[in-house]
């Protein structure tokens, strides 16, 4: 009998259809049909500048929008051959591994409720929330946050972060402790993941899965510890793996993946270099508004050494703090605003980068740069001509091969299981469609 | 236009709004989700923005038991027909909800695959701009749908991108012509 | 040994071109022989790829504003990764306009199927020997091929709706 598991369907992972074979209640074969939400990214991307493409990416997994963000920039900044200040790798490893935990705890939670657990979705996005306030606070946004740039970073960390940070920490630790409490040895969730939704090491590797499907197979490959980018080799982390490659250690190697990364951002806040360096501030300070219109009206005489006070909602992004998160490069990045508007090399430097053809030109050449996504090993590989807007952005996406390989784990198993496979695949279609 | 009867004495007008009171704090919505505002769609739905103090908490996840059909996130021509056929399938009264900005206007996808705007296929009723919005903007919009609810007010036009016009939806089996005739009136 | 060097000695007629681009190694080979170098890279053992990492197309057509003439149109690009070494390599295929056809890599890596199939939906490179070559992003009735780059970004092909 043919099954039609449709494109809407209420496993909240996105628009995925899959045709099942099925003899009873036992899935004999599985036809997967994808593109249900097909964006087309690469392509535009290749209609806008560099700087342009970070919306796009953070379009992709949506769940952990910063790693895709770190991902692109990284990419691009080895294309251009430069490198970023110290602080600014530390703020990337601290914002991408927020958004891990929040991948996490959004493919825990949500395969919990379809199994029925209601209350462990909601303490987990209980949990998420309380990031999402950390990450507004840094970002400006809590889900869609263009916040890296090429080259460094938008606004540096606020005041009072790191405490901050530390508390909400604590609390997503309880609220791990709480879930872990109500499902690990609980018979019916244990029941309907143990043995459910297998696949063997050399079926995983074959089919290309990387990330926590391959990890519960046995394989311990962390792009963090294999190929180590930012400031991954100065910290201290385990890579949790499983054994028997089932839905259960699937499940388990996510919540100890949880908690690596909790102690990476603690890890992260102990070694971050300082920040903003406190320059030549003779100047008074004056409100930003006030700046923008004596420059206006020519009156520049003091405007190289002024503070600006800006609104609580642009911390971070001032001239003090602008040479801590940002390479010292000129032609990628852009000048503080207060040079902006202060002076007119600032000026120049503004308009040289924003303005269409002009902005960032890489030398011609090509380059694939890995990171470790929430679900594996998220690849960017850029072509470039030289010019402003990027030739060809291709994405690897990680939940691609791991889709290809589902009905490996599928055929064997009832219908009712496709509900917690699919859940531990952690499919986003953001990222398997583009 | 009102789908309860033109309200002319004490006992319809009463009753419809009763009927009106019951109908928008028991909302059964068909969370149509397909890509980030899910994500915000789920924050709205749980314990810091909790929806369910609306009457809107428990999501019916089939077409035919729903009112309300939210379309969470992008829609790209592969689902259009997919779309279409769930608004259809779904029982008068029934009220659509457009939540984020590719669901109203496309977003910035300006590309080959996505629908610029759902209300060029099904009638919207209320518009939820933000990429994505936030579950304030979410509850906002809930409250002016319920608004909609209580008045018994229903959309029935699509988005025509050739004359930046509204034109009146075919009609789903057995539903009154008045409202279609007062609609032709009004555009000409 | 890299493994630049290690195939450059085994197969030197069949690549073109190398170079080692920001520490990226690449080999750009002749078309015919895309699976005689895939199998020596999988079954060496001091090489011992095992992962196909990915595998995707570009469309090279004005490339730099004309200034640069590549050859052919169409390049396929793959990237290949060993688990035990730690050690990648990316090979590149070009393309003619004329015939846009490649061997498969399928039935050496089953990850290659579905990359393919994307290959030939957005490219419309046909992948010889594939099982099932069909559209996986697109739905059938769309016609062309979307990431090429004399496809317009907003030319759209609706099924439901108004035809704009």
């Amino acid at each position: 009998m043919l099954l039609n598991v449709g494109p809407s369907h209420p496993a909240m992972h996105g628009v995925i259809r899959m045709i099942m074979e099925l003899d009873g209640e036992k899935i004999k074969g599985v036809d997967i049909e994808i593109g249900y939400l097909h964006r087309a990214f690469e392509k535009m991307c290749e209609t806008v500048m560099y700087t342009q493409c970070f919306p796009y990416t953070d379009r992709l997994n949506y769940v952990s929008p910063l790693i895709n963000n770190v991902g692109f920039a990284l990419a691009v900044e080895k294309l251009l051959g430069i490198d970023i200040p110290e602080r600014a790798k530390y703020i990337r490893v601290i914002m991408s591994e927020i958004s891990r935990v929040t991948d996490h705890l959004t493919c825990v939670g949500a395969s919990a409720m379809e199994l029925g657990a209601m209350s462990v979705f909601l303490y987990m996005i209980k949990a998420r929330e309380f990031l999402y306030e950390l990450v507004e606070e840094i970002t400006g946004a809590r889900l869609t946050i263009s916040y890296v740039r090429i080259g460094g970073v938008k606004a540096d960390l606020t005041a009072g972060f790191v405490d901050k940070a530390f508390a909400k920490i604590a609390e997503v630790r309880k609220v791990l402790i709480e879930a872990d409490e109500l499902l690990t040895r609980n018979r019916i969730f244990f029941d309907r993941m143990k043995d459910i939704g297998k696949i063997s090491q050399e079926d995983a590797i074959a089919y290309g899965v990387t990330g926590p499907f391959l990890r519960s197979t046995g394989v311990a490959y962390d792009v963090r510890k294999a190929s180590p980018y930012l400031i991954y080799d100065k910290l201290d982390f385990e890579v949790p793996v499983g054994s028997t490659g089932d839905n259960l250690d699937r499940y388990f190697v996510r919540m100890a993946e949880m908690e690596q990364s909790l102690r990476i951002i603690e890890q992260c806040f102990q070694q971050i270099p300082d920040g903003a360096v406190a320059a030549d501030l003779t100047g008074v300070v004056i409100p930003a508004a006030q700046m923008v219109d004596s420059a206006k009206m020519g009156q520049t005489e003091s405007l190289i050494e002024d503070e600006v006070n800006l609104d609580p909602t642009l911390q971070g992004s001032t001239r003090k703090f602008h040479d801590a998160i940002n390479a010292n490069k000129k032609d990628v990045v852009l000048p503080a605003k207060e040079n902006t508007y202060g002076n007119i090399e600032g000026l120049m430097n503004h308009f040289k980068l924003v303005m269409y053809g002009h902005g960032i030109h890489p030398p011609m050449g090509e380059v694939y740069f890995p990171v470790e996504g929430a679900n594996g090993e998220l690849g960017f590989y850029i072509v470039s001509d030289g010019r402003d807007q990027p030739w060809r952005v291709r994405v690897h996406p990680p939940c691609f091969p791991i889709m290809a390989a589902l009905p490996k784990c599928l055929i064997g198993d009832m219908m009712a299981d496709l509900v917690p496979t699919f859940g531990s695949v952690n499919m986003i279609a953001g990222e398997l469609d583009r | 236009m009102s789908f309860m009867s033109s309200p002319t004495n004490f006992f319809t007008s009463t009753l419809d709004a009763w009927v009106g009171w019951a109908r928008k704090f028991s909302i059964f919505q068909y969370p149509f989700v397909t890509a980030c505002c899910g994500m915000e769609y789920m924050a709205t739905n749980c314990s810091h923005y909790d929806q369910d103090r609306f009457g809107a908490g428990f999501p019916r996840f089939s077409p035919r038991q729903s009112d309300v059909l939210f379309v969470v996130g992008t829609i790209s021509h592969k689902m259009a027909p997919v779309l279409k056929t769930v608004h259809d399938q779904m029982c008068e009264p029934k009220w659509v909800v457009a939540f984020g900005v590719c669901t109203c206007t496309g977003g910035f996808y300006d590309n080959y695959s996505t629908v610029m705007g759902i209300d060029t296929i099904i009638p919207v009723d209320i518009y939820i701009p933000g990429c994505p919005p936030r579950p304030e903007n979410v509850l906002d919009g809930l409250m002016k749908l319920q608004e909609k609810i209580q008045k018994g007010e229903q959309s029935r036009t699509l988005y025509d991108p050739r004359t930046k016009l509204g034109r009146p939806a075919e009609l789903q089996g057995g539903y009154s012509i008045e409202g279609h005739i007062k609609h032709i009136d009004s555009l000409s | 040994m890299t493994p630049l060097q290690r195939i450059q000695e085994q197969f030197t007629t069949e690549i073109i071109e190398s170079h080692a681009f920001r520490g990226d190694e690449t080999a750009i080979i002749r078309p015919g022989s895309l699976r005689a170098i895939a199998k020596f890279l999988k079954e060496t053992p001091e090489l011992d790829f095992n992962f196909l990492m990915d595998l995707t197309a570009v469309d090279y057509l004005f490339y730099a504003g004309g200034r640069v003439q590549k050859e052919c149109r169409f390049e396929v690009v793959t990237h290949f990764f060993s688990l035990k070494h730690n050690h990648r390599l990316r090979v590149k295929v070009p393309i003619d306009e004329k015939e846009p056809e490649v061997d498969t890599l399928s039935d050496l890596w089953p990850s290659a199927d579905w990359y393919e199939r994307e290959v030939w939906d957005m490219f419309g490179i046909r992948f010889k020997g594939h099982p099932n070559l069909k559209r996986i992003l697109m739905y059938e009735e769309f016609q062309g091929h979307a990431l090429r780059k004399d496809y317009p970004v907003n030319k759209r092909q609706p099924l439901v709706g108004p035809q704009n």
